[in-house]
């Protein structure tokens, strides 16, 4: 296989991954949670690093999911005070957890490889490198096997409790009353942020995380209002931009990570204006649709209660529109066959009007 | 010339003087408008329009190929202002919500801006060394010509907050009664924003991108803690960011390698911590010790009650 397939392989996983737990983040309105916990899993990976000395993924993983589900539980506490708002709280926990991570850096000898910057964006370039090997023998890309269970893990969890998580997402209180545990699936789901942004951390960095946990999802959101639809959108559009990301980036010579980022931005831009549903276009169009309608509506019911008709001359002095909103009212109410216009220029309003 | 400070000996040198000066005047201004964007619940725009930051840098050296401070922090602003925009309007005409658009608008932008960074470094330009500067922020390159320009940022931003100090208190306590009396609540938010973005042009070179939120929200949250009025607040939120400044900056320079962003985030954490230990009344110490004499009392007259067999059921 070659370098780039596995790199768009990669990112498409991370997408994927990414996507499915992120359309819960966003419908729970917990998104910048995905921002604390992709900058603060930062703390997570330097200190299994200074413990163990190693970067072997498991280890990696289970530390920094611990430590997103400590910067939960802490932002959680810190709000139970009622001394902090959770805007703000969120705010104290992951900057201080984040620099405590870059500190620690600091003070390992400079020979050690962790620097802050594929920290940060990500060494997707190298991902066809690290090869996994099993028993002795090469079985394959290491962030294939890695992305790759952490997608199934994301899938079986989504599908096993996809009722529970469902009901507990939309209307919390029912699901308590008969007998789930909100908090708990809050923590499981949390802890399934934190495993996938881990794992998605080596191959895309702090940043990208963010951007494939809230972008897909926030732009299948604009595209659907059916949960089932807008789970498989939101995997779908995070794959797609990994692959869009890379011919982004190979264009421009630039960062991976940061092109994918940028194709997330124009896949919401696109939704955000063109959506046929929710889109800004949309909506103003169909804000003037109403408007017209409304207008006409007025001007037949104006008619109506006069029995001689309405002198289409006085209709300046009664109403004060614009000379083009009058006649665009007259011409959508006749063309509706429900005012006639004579010869005269008297409006007369149609029977059973 | 050394100096000894706390038993410590630091060399006092032109650098670290301007670095603590910067810190300074990083940590007064942040803490100032931190305060209401925590008391209006914005404290994460910060975050966003911090991040929201880079791309503007880094297009600013594309066109101009310039490498000083001044220009690059100003395609920085442009670009935070552009940021903000956005996050208004996606909250304003669609259905996202506006923690989901503060995600977007940090994660977009902040990656846009990785991609254009990494752009000048593979095109080989040396003039672009420096541009990662911006994003953990390096207090060492800080100039006597940056401190200048940073407090004259700090003094129009402080400035405009002491002239319209009413204004902003009415809006940012109740913004019905403000618009009732004829302000313009959405024009004073719109000059909080702007006036967000000159702090973190100050905190891009100390700070950085990433960690600017922090000094926006510690020490105003710190502050919330000693005292119940705006202008107390704002007053002891601007001396907490200044102390943390200069806590950060003396300690990064103690040690080698030791980088100065991070060490005054910490500095402002601890300050919070502390604060929300030990403050008097709101306290969480203080209301643990409230709650347990109360506690003392309600089972002393619980005990006298029981005695008639009031709370057996």
């Amino acid at each position: 296989m070659s370098a780039p397939t596995i790199i768009m392989i990669t990112g498409a996983l991370v997408g994927a991954s990414c996507g499915l737990v992120g359309a819960y983040l966003v419908l729970r309105r917990l998104a910048l949670m995905g921002d604390a916990i992709s900058h603060s899993v930062l703390l997570g990976i330097v200190l299994v690093f200074a413990v163990t000395g190693s970067r072997a993924p498991l280890p990696m993983a289970i530390g920094a999911g611990a430590v997103g589900l400590l910067t939960v539980a802490l932002v959680a506490w810190i709000q139970r005070t009622g001394l902090v708002k959770e805007d703000a709280a969120i705010g104290l926990v992951f900057p201080f957890l984040f620099a405590i991570g870059v500190f620690m850096i600091s003070r390992f000898p400079t020979t050690v490889h962790i620097d802050v910057d594929a920290v940060l964006f990500g060494e997707i370039a190298h991902v066809p490198l690290y090869r996994l090997e099993l028993f002795g023998r090469d079985v394959g890309v290491q962030a294939f096997w890695t992305l790759g269970t952490m997608l199934a893990v994301n899938l079986v969890f989504v599908g096993f409790l996809y009722k529970e998580l469902k009901l507990s997402t939309f209307d919390a209180g029912f699901a308590a009353a008969v007998g789930m545990s909100p908090v708990l699936l809050h923590y499981l789901l949390m802890g399934a942020v934190s495993a996938t942004t881990v794992v998605a951390f080596d191959a895309v960095g702090a940043v990208l995380v963010v951007a494939m946990l809230v972008v897909p999802a926030a732009t299948a959101q604009l595209l659907t209002r059916n949960l089932p639809v807008l789970l498989a959108l939101s995997m779908a559009l995070g794959a797609s931009s990994a692959v869009i990301g890379y011919y982004l980036a190979r264009a421009i010579d630039g960062s991976v990570a940061g092109a994918m980022a940028t194709t997330l931005g124009l896949m919401f831009l696109a939704a955000y204006l063109l959506s046929p549903s929710q889109g800004l276009v949309a909506m103003l169009a169909r804000r003037k649709r109403q408007r017209q309608n409304f207008l006409r509506e007025l001007l037949i019911a104006h008619v109506a209660a006069k029995p001689g008709g309405v002198d289409i001359t006085s209709l300046d002095r009664d109403f004060g529109w614009a000379r083009a909103t009058t006649a665009r009212a007259i011409r959508d109410a006749r063309s509706q066959q429900r005012l006639h216009l004579n010869d005269e220029g008297v409006l007369t309003a149609s029977q059973g009007t | 010339m050394a100096l000894d400070f706390l038993g410590l000996d630091i060399t006092w040198d032109a650098t670290l003087r301007n670095v603590i000066l910067g810190s300074m005047i990083l940590g007064l201004t942040s803490g100032v408008l931190g305060t209401f964007a925590v008391l209006r619940r914005q404290s994460l725009i910060g975050d966003a329009l911090a991040h929201a930051a880079l791309p503007g840098i880094c297009i600013m050296f594309i066109v101009t190929g310039t490498r000083s401070s001044e220009l690059l922090l100003l395609g920085g602003a442009l670009s935070g202002l552009v940021g903000t925009a956005v996050l208004l309007a996606v909250t304003r005409w669609s259905t996202v919500k506006q923690e989901t658009a503060l995600g977007i608008v940090l994660s977009v932008f902040f990656g846009f801006g990785i991609l254009l960074l990494t752009r000048i470094q593979h095109s080989g330009d040396s003039a672009q060394s420096g541009l990662d500067r911006f994003i953990f922020g390096q207090a060492a390159t800080i100039l006597p010509r940056d401190v200048l320009v940073m407090s004259i940022v700090a003094t129009v931003a402080i400035g405009v907050v002491v002239l319209l100090f009413k204004e902003f208190k009415l809006v940012t306590f109740d913004p019905a009664f403000a618009a009732s009396i004829g302000m313009r609540p959405d024009l004073l938010g719109a000059i909080l924003a702007g006036l967000l973005v000159l702090a973190v042009m100050i905190g891009l070179q100390t700070v950085g991108v990433i960690l600017m939120v922090s000094l926006l929200i510690a020490p105003a949250v710190a502050a919330r803690q000693w005292t119940t009025s705006l202008s107390g607040m704002v007053l002891l939120s601007g001396a907490f960011g200044m102390a943390a400044g200069v806590a950060g900056s003396v300690t990064s320079s103690l040690v080698d390698r030791l980088p100065t962003g991070p060490m005054i985030v910490i500095a402002a954490s601890i300050i919070v911590i502390f604060s929300l230990l030990i403050a008097p009344r709101r306290g969480i110490l203080s209301t643990w010790r409230v709650r347990r004499i109360r506690a003392r009392q309600f089972r002393a007259e619980l005990a006298l009650t029981d005695h008639h067999g009031v709370t057996r059921s």
